[in-house]
Formats: C-alpha cells, structure tokens, sequence
C-alpha cells in the first residue's frame, strides 16, 4: 500500500515541452510512471516520446482519464497552471516550479477552496512509491519499496535520508515533499493523516526546516492522534535571524520559527529527533525498536 | 529585498497614504537647504539604512533649526551607525531624510504581513506604537489585533472600521484611518510586498493621520513583473558576496565562521551547516548552487567562497539527483587549479554518477580529500581546519 500515487495513477505533464519538463517527465517514464499526457499551449497534436500533447489540461484529462498532473511550468505562468488544471477536475496536482510569487499562492490556495483537487507543492520535489509512481524530479534510484512513509519541506535534504533509509534496508511506501514555500498545498497534517491510516506504512519520517509554524503545527495533531513511530529532523539550527535560507519560507523572522522552538515541539509530541542530518535513518530504527 | 524609510515613504504617498513632508540630504548643506525649505523650524534628521532600531542608535534626532540640521547631518554621514539590528561594525550612512517637525497626539501600529498558517494577508494594528511590535507581543498580547484579508475581497472597509474603533481613534477621523489601512494593503497587494509596516502611524493634534516611519520588504520571486520596485534596490546596503552570488543566480549567506561549504539544494545546505557545527566547527556560510548547476557555476561558486579571507577550509556536499557528480567534480578541479586553492577541500559526493565523480577528483592531482557519508565530511573538515 501506499498513499498519493501508485501503479494505476495515470500523468500529465504541463509544460512538456520546456527542458526541464522533458527531461524529467522522459525520466519519470523510464522509472515505470504512466505519462499518459502533455499540455503546452499550441503545441496540441504533436507527441513527445510517444505521449500526446494537447493544447489544454481540460481535453487531455477527457481524451486519457489522467488523474494527476505535474507541472514544470516557469514562474510566471505556474499558478495558471494551477488553476486549470484544477478546473479541469484532476484530483492531484503537483506544481515542481520554484519561484512562484507569494500573491498567485495566496489566489491559487482561496481558489482551491472547495474544490475537489489537491495541491502539493510549489518548489517542491514531488512525489514517489518506490517501484510504482515517480512524479518529480527526485532520482529513482536511491528508493526501495518498502513501510516507511517520509514526508520533508525540502529536496535533496530528503534524498539524503532516502538514502540512509535504503542503506539500512529500509524500503519506503511513499515519500512526499511538501515544498519550501511559505504558502503551499499540502502541510505535513495532512500527508501525516494519510500515512497514519495507510496500512503499508508502520512509521514516518519527518523533516522540517526553520520558518513559519507547520512543524509546531503537525507536532500538536501527532501527540493527539498518530498511532505510529515518527522520527524527525529539523534544518536550520546554525542560520541566522532575519536571513532567508534558500527556501522562500526558511526565515527566522521577529525571532518566530527557531529550529530550537520546532525540535522542543517535537520532542514533547514523542517524536525522536535525529541529532544530525546523517543520522535520520539510524533514529528512525530507533524509533521502530530495530 | 528591503528598502530604505524615503523610499517607502514615496510609494505610500503615491497609493494615498499621508507621509510628512521630506528632502532627501547626502551633505550637511543640503541638509540645512532641505531644513529651510521645510519652513526653517523644527524638523528631524533621520538617516536612512536598512536597519531598525535607528532611533535608538543615534541615527534620529530632532533640530529647531537649518544650522542644526547641518550638524547633525555632517555628524551622521559617513559615519558607521550601529543598532541592534546592524552588528556592531554598524552600517555607513550615506544619506539622511530630512522631515518636517509634527505635533504628535498619539503612535500606532500598522503592519500587513502573510499569515502563513493561513495563507492570506493579516492586519496587523496596535494602539503601542513607535516601539517594536515584538515587544508589544511578549508584553502586552491583548494590545495587538489583527484582521484576515480575503484575496478576492480586498481588506473590506469594515474590517479597517473595527480595528480603528478598537484602537480609539476619534470618529472624526475614522475615514482617514480606513483610507490610510486599504493604502497600505494596496501597496503590499500590488507591489508584491513580504512586509509593509508603519511604525509609528501618527494621529496629530491637528487631525491628520501619517506614516511617521515605514519599512517595507518584497518578494524577490515577483521580481519579474515589479520593475520599478527592484530599481530601488542599494547594493550598498548589502553584503558584496552576497550580491556578487544573486548575479550567477547562487543562493549564497554570509556567516561568521571559517569553513565554507557549497551544497545543492537548500534543506541539505542549511543541515550541512548544522553538522559542521555539530562536529566542533562554524560554517562560513550558507550556499545553495541549485539543482542544475554546470560547471561554470561551480567554479563560480568557488571563487565566492575562497573571497572570504577568513575561509580555512571547504566543504563540498553534493546529492546528486538532477546535478551529475561527473559535472560537479570537473567544476571544481577547474576552479580549485584556477583559483590555487591553498586550503583543505573535502568533497562528499553521493548520487548520479558518483563514480566517474570520484575518479575526477583522484586522477586531478589535487590534495582532496575525499569522504563517503555526511558524518566522516564533516568529522574531516573541522579535523583539516583545526590542524592546519
């Protein structure tokens, strides 16, 4: 089992045609993934390694039942994206960009309200179940199938503990990342509902990072309500105040959203926190009693 | 990207928001021209860098005349002005706003930031103003009150009315107050900003309500389509690495340590960072080189790091997923010949041809040391920099 994707999930690529979006959607192919579909505006009737491009996300969801879409789209146009292919009805839609402006999430998040499509990301990795559906730009190859589900704010921060999981023959049942941004879909409450009641997963990682409040946030429902082991790490203790690290969202700002005050939370909801970055997998054995 | 108090002060007056009326000075003799043209008597000389707590540091001061005006300024600019937002190296004040003197009835508090948790824009008031917000906070929580905006609606009338109610404003100027909160939810809505704060907003004897100081911040990711807001950006006011970093497109923080480290992707970055201090060492800095780097990037990368003179070693931590570890390794055997490089550089690779990486850097005929897991870089820089 598995949460988000998996064999029967069938893709869409918006913006297929740019670099970045052939480059990985040919990747996500070649992983076993089920590209069903590209969207360019005006290129609609041409194909791309054997998938079909259509003009918008509306007739390519009618003519190949795709159900999620990924979108590479650059900045300027992602929250468009967004919203159409919303519109259109997908149930997941994962947005890869990064760099699109706070205003359109605040816009593209009220215009999802209601509706029946989710959203993960922006400025995110995606999403994968090993040996099943690879929808992102995360390399396939450092993952296992396997019990464990992962859930991070960043990217190669999470293909670092991929790895160590997978080193210490701990496979994954689906790992999600939620993105960098300070408005986003997906929080870590809702990607932790979902492992909590996924059958194929007996304990989460957890990996947060300085700024905002979500890791406090997803502390407090774990204490009340996850049945499961989490092991977690937080990013960020050396940065400084005031300073954004990278991430739009990682800023430590009017002396809010300290790793310090995310790890006490943490803590306190029975999470075990790995010390360091290199020890993510070792503490997550812990924390299942391996 | 921050901008200077004048400069907030021109877009609040351009989407309606009253300012006091002001000249910007660079010499002590414009300072006592602008302190004549604002009538001669009373005005206060405020320098202008992108730093709080200017007040408190000296960097305010209030003249009764042109001619103190003029000293005042020629003490201020040039000079280093230390706050507790600064550093204690200070920031040199290159300008100074000169302003007309008020008759102030009372302070407010008026911010627009993003409420993450929310994902809208939150309404922040308080009847303490001219002090920090976060004081105000830790203090006095019930003081601050807060609206919700919704994007499609705007910030409503009525939610401006109820937190001018709330904060006792005079009826009478109930209109005022309103015209002055939608002007700055304007500001922050159309100029894409991150912060938008008037900190005092003043209520004079004579009935006028006014942006006595304003800070205002800006998403870069809306750059793009907010020309005339990045036409304000000072480089002076920013670290040179830092800037020198922002042009080859590297996410690059300067910190106060000696190992420096270059990392892709920014969560790995930050967690590099937090284990080299774990291990007994500081890092010198944040960099992220993005996930697509090339080799000119890399090398690029490198030079900004070795610039820093207090750089006793560097760490290279790379998960290659979308970035190659062959393409990495060729970047950094160009630069570290190029560059002469004379300190320890350990490289920790993992990922997408990891191999034919390895090999890179073993047949360069550099001293590289290489390491296998985040732990032994870490445990191998701080060894090289403290015996080196």
């Amino acid at each position: 089992m598995s949460i988000l994707v998996n064999k029967q999930t069938r893709v869409l690529t918006q913006g297929i045609t740019g670099a970045t979006g052939q480059f990985h959607t040919k990747a996500c192919k070649e992983y076993g993934t089920q590209m069903v579909a590209g969207v360019t505006p005006g290129k609609g009737g041409t194909v791309f390694e054997g998938i079909p491009i259509f003009d918008s996300v509306e007739r390519a969801v009618r003519e190949t039942g795709a159900d999620a879409s990924v979108i590479y789209v650059p900045p300027p146009f992602a929250a468009d994206a967004i919203l159409e292919a919303a519109d259109a009805g997908i149930p997941l839609i994962i947005c890869i960009t990064e760099g699109v402006p706070v205003r359109d999430m605040v816009k593209v998040k009220r215009y999802l309200e209601g509706r029946s499509s989710q959203l993960l990301g922006p400025n995110c990795p995606g999403t994968i179940t090993p040996g099943e559906c690879k929808i992102g730009i995360m390399p396939g190859h450092i993952h296992k199938a396997g019990t464990i589900g992962v859930v991070s704010r960043s990217g190669t921060l999470t293909y670092e503990a991929v790895d160590q999981l997978t080193r210490l023959g701990m496979g994954q049942s689906t790992c999600v990342g939620i993105g960098g941004d300070p408005v986003h879909g997906f929080e870590f409450i809702d990607v932790l509902k979902m492992f909590n009641q996924d059958s194929g997963t007996i304990a989460v990682v957890m990996i947060g990072e300085i700024g905002g409040s979500a890791e406090e946030e997803a502390a407090a429902w774990i204490k009340f309500n996850m049945k499961k082991p989490v092991a977690g790490f937080i990013a960020g203790q050396t940065a400084p105040p005031g300073k954004r690290m990278g991430h739009a969202g990682a800023i430590i700002s009017g002396g809010k959203g300290t790793a310090k005050e995310k790890i006490e939370a943490m803590k306190s909801a029975g999470i075990r926190l790995a010390p360091s970055p290199a020890t993510i997998g070792r503490t997550l054995q812990e924390a299942i009693g391996k | 990207m921050n901008i200077h108090e004048f400069q907030a002060k021109e877009i609040l007056k351009r989407f309606g928001v009253a300012v006091p009326r002001g000249i910007v000075a660079t010499t002590p003799e414009q300072a006592k021209a602008a302190a004549q043209e604002l009538g001669g008597g009373v005005s206060v000389v405020k320098a202008q860098i992108h730093a709080g707590g200017r007040g408190k540091g000296g960097g305010v001061k209030v003249v009764k005349s042109p001619d103190e005006a003029a000293a005042k300024a020629r003490e201020m600019l040039g000079k280093n002005l230390v706050t507790h937002q600064t550093g204690p190296e200070g920031r040199q004040v290159r300008r100074v706003l000169v302003e007309q003197g008020l008759n102030i009835e009372r302070e407010l508090y008026l911010a627009m930031v993003l409420d993450r948790a929310q994902s809208r824009v939150t309404v922040i008031c308080s009847s303490e103003g001219g002090v920090e917000i976060e004081e105000v906070a830790a203090n006095h929580p019930e003081k601050i009150l807060k609206e919700t905006v919704d994007p499609v609606i705007g910030l409503a009338a009525f939610q401006c009315r109820r937190l001018a109610f709330a904060l006792g404003v005079p009826p009478a100027l109930t209109g005022k107050m309103v015209g002055v909160m939608q002007g700055l939810y304007r500001v922050f809505e159309e100029c894409d900003a991150s912060l938008a704060e008037i900190n005092p907003l003043i209520i004079t004897k004579e009935g006028q309500v006014m942006a006595l100081d304003a800070k205002m911040n800006f998403d870069s990711n809306a750059f793009f389509r907010q020309k005339e807001i990045v036409a304000l950006r000072d480089l002076d006011e920013e670290d040179p690495r830092e800037v020198e970093a922002s042009k080859y497109d590297l996410s690059y923080i300067s910190l106060d340590g000696n190992i420096a480290c270059m990392v892709n992707g920014a969560g790995l970055a930050m967690a590099t960072m937090d284990i080299i201090k774990l291990y007994g060492g500081e890092p010198a800095n944040f960099l992220d080189v993005g996930g697509g780097a090339d080799k000119e990037k890399v090398a690029q990368a490198f030079k900004i790091l070795l610039a820093d003179a207090r750089v006793r070693g560097v760490l290279i931590n790379i998960f290659g997923g979308i970035m190659r570890c062959d393409v990495l390794a060729q970047g950094v055997v160009d630069a570290a010949r190029e560059l002469n490089i004379s300190v320890p550089l350990v490289v920790r690779m993992q990922g997408t041809n990891v191999e034919q990486g390895r090999q890179i850097l073993a047949e360069s005929g550099l001293t590289i040391i290489s390491a296998e897991t985040m732990a032994e870089a870490a445990e191998k820089i701080v060894k090289a920099v403290q015996t080196n």
